[in-house]
């Protein structure tokens, strides 16, 4: 028996929810008395998976697989399961990940629950707690299933240091062509995404027009942050729909959420409420997001923007 | 070509979340319920190929009779038939597991599920779906075409998009992009006369156990005060020293 963990990579490098499931993955290995193997595909240096906790890898490396394929990564994290005999497998919130769990749930039988936020709140019954309603309420949910997939809130445990020697070895299974294939990826690689950002930078209909971006993408570049924006500054097509957050758009999980010019909508809250930090920029006192925000500057962006940008570059050069 | 919308009742964007029951159940008391918006995406994409390439549209509901002015607006927005489950919808398996027994009766070419609902927000019932029914399946899509077999879908990635070739049959877990905010469609008088004629099905569940049950709700925990600052100096400080964020 042991605990399973799929960590994601990207070009043989592991992501930062990586690290993190294996770091969870350590601590539900602990509530049950056993340890650790993560299932790396086309991972590299996988011996640091162990600086988390994981006491064994299992390294798929074949080409074919370069592009993200769901069913056939669902198959090998299934066949992972059953030749470790693994009783939870834990899967991170990223945009793979929760791809190929529905997949891999029905070929397991498992029961799945995404966005977890803690460690189980008990092992038997196995009880979990998760965000539900859009981040406006929790759930804590029993699974009825022998075997359980958990899905990790991102940025919800952390990272966290275990120092275990892992063990690699090789997994190797045949891939058929299921007849599904990537004809293309079309991908910035120069500009960080919302999904994997400590820090994100959003602003709303305040900043007036799309020519008005100047400001907050330079702040974004301070901070080496990613951009993000309310619903209808994309609907109006100033900034692409990829950067559209909340509740109908993409959830934010980042260590701080700066929103400028934006008033607080419930939809636009529900979508950024698992950040930790959140900073308003906003002419107008009342502005509802003043309500939900832990510190907040009122204030005219065109003006405060620019001065945090200059006071933020004295700030690093200090820092550096 | 033959499609099947899924279609998920969820409580209004803007609705408080309230419990009963000691925390135990959700409160319907004045909450509006509408077409959860990944579906509506999905739906108005499928009005697209009703449009333009003659395909036939279904929709369905695991749900009470609750859930039937929901289907009947799915009707009114110009969907042909519409198939309610007979069944509380529980866990995420059981509600695919229902879906997959329409699928396969009817033999749909084309599912279209919305990428997560947004109540219980698992993300899983479409993905379920098509591994219950053996068809591909793509996550997170917008952008969607079919020809003859084939189908071309773009999926959301991580800081960009994939394009993907698929052989039908294909479910798809959709979202805005598939079609524009502008695009969606308010039914009109004639939509809402029409739907009150069109077939609304109901279908009674097959067995399947839930494998996840809720066993309490939680609220969040009202957060502190915000503190203003005074100063750019001063908010630099404050993320720098408190929040240590910078
Ligand atoms: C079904 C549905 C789903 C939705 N989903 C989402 C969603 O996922 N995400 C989302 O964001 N919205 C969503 N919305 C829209 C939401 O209800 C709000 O309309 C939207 O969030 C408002 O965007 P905004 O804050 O940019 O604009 P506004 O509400 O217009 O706010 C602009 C803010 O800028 C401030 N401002 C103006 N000038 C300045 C200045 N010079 N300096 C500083 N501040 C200034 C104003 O005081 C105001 O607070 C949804 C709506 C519906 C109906
Ligand atoms: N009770 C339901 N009836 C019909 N379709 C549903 C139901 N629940 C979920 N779906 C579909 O599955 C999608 C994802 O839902 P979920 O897995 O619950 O996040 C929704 O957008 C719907 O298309």
């Amino acid at each position: 028996m042991s605990v399973l963990v799929f960590t994601e990579s990207e070009e043989g490098k592991f992501k930062k929810i990586a690290q993190e499931v294996v770091s969870y993955a350590k601590g539900v290995a602990d509530q049950l008395g056993t340890t650790v193997t993560a299932v790396s595909i086309n991972g590299e240096h996988n011996e640091e998976l162990g600086k988390f906790g994981a006491s064994k890898v299992l390294m798929v490396s074949d080409d074919s697989l370069t592009n993200f394929n769901a069913e056939a990564y669902a198959e090998i994290i299934q066949q992972a399961a059953i030749k470790e005999n693994a009783q939870v497998v834990i899967l991170s919130s990223g945009a793979n990940s929760k791809f190929l769990a529905p997949l891999l749930a029905i070929e397991l039988k498992a029961g799945y629950i995404p966005n977890v936020t803690h460690l189980p709140v008990s092992s038997t019954p196995f009880k979990v707690r998760h965000t539900v309603f859009s981040n406006k309420a929790y759930a804590i949910s029993e699974f009825n299933t022998p075997i359980k997939i958990i899905g990790l809130a991102k940025n919800a445990f952390g990272v966290k240091e275990n120092n275990v020697t892992a063990a690699v070895e090789r997994f190797q299974i045949e891939i058929t062509a299921n007849g599904m294939e990537v004809v293309s990826v079309d991908k910035a690689t120069d500009k960080v995404t919302i999904a994997d950002a400590e820090i994100v930078v959003s602003a709303g209909r305040g900043m007036k027009g799309p020519e008005n971006w100047g400001m907050i993408e330079e702040l974004a570049k301070v901070l080496g942050a990613a951009t993000a924006c309310s619903k209808p500054v994309s609907d109006m097509g100033w900034r692409p729909h990829s950067e559209h957050v909340g509740q109908t758009g993409k959830p934010v999980a980042s260590n701080l959420y700066i929103a400028i010019g934006i008033s607080g909508a419930i939809q636009h809250l529900a979508g950024i409420n698992s950040s930790k930090v959140k900073v308003v920029i906003n002419n107008d006192p009342e502005a509802p997001f003043f309500k939900a925000a832990d510190y907040g500057i009122v204030g005219d962006a065109f003006t405060v923007v620019p001065e945090l940008v200059e006071k933020l570059k004295e700030f690093k050069s200090q820092n550096a | 070509m033959k499609i099947l919308v899924c279609i998920s009742h969820v409580p209004d964007t803007t609705s408080k979340i309230n419990f009963t029951d000691g925390d135990t159940k959700f409160d319907n008391n004045g909450v509006q319920f509408v077409i959860n918006p990944n579906d509506e995406f999905g739906l108005t994409r499928a009005m697209w190929f009703k449009e333009k390439q003659g395909a036939v549209v279904h929709v369905a509901n695991v749900g009470g009779p609750e859930t039937e002015p929901t289907l009947r607006k799915a009707l009114a927005i110009g969907a042909d038939e519409a198939i309610r489950i007979n069944m509380a919808a529980t866990d995420g398996y059981s509600v695919a597991v229902q879906l997959a027994e329409v699928v396969k009766d009817a033999a749909y070419d084309l599912v279209i599920a919305g990428r997560e609902s947004i109540d219980y927000n698992g993300g899983m019932v479409p993905g379920m779906i098509a591994q219950l029914t053996g068809a591909h399946f793509v996550n997170t899509c917008i952008g969607l075409e079919v020809d003859g077999n084939s189908a071309t879908a773009i999926r959301e990635i991580d800081g960009g998009k994939e394009t993907l070739k698929a052989s039908l049959p294909l479910v798809i877990g959709g979202q805005k992009g598939l079609v524009e905010e502008s695009d969606l469609r308010i039914p009109n008088m004639r939509g809402i006369m029409q739907a009150r004629t069109k077939p609304l099905h109901i279908k009674e569940p097959v067995t399947a156990e839930a494998e996840t049950t809720v066993d309490q709700f939680e609220k969040p925990t009202p957060r502190g005060a915000v503190k203003l600052a005074t100063s750019v100096d001063e908010l630099v400080q404050l993320l720098h020293n408190e929040a240590k964020v910078i």
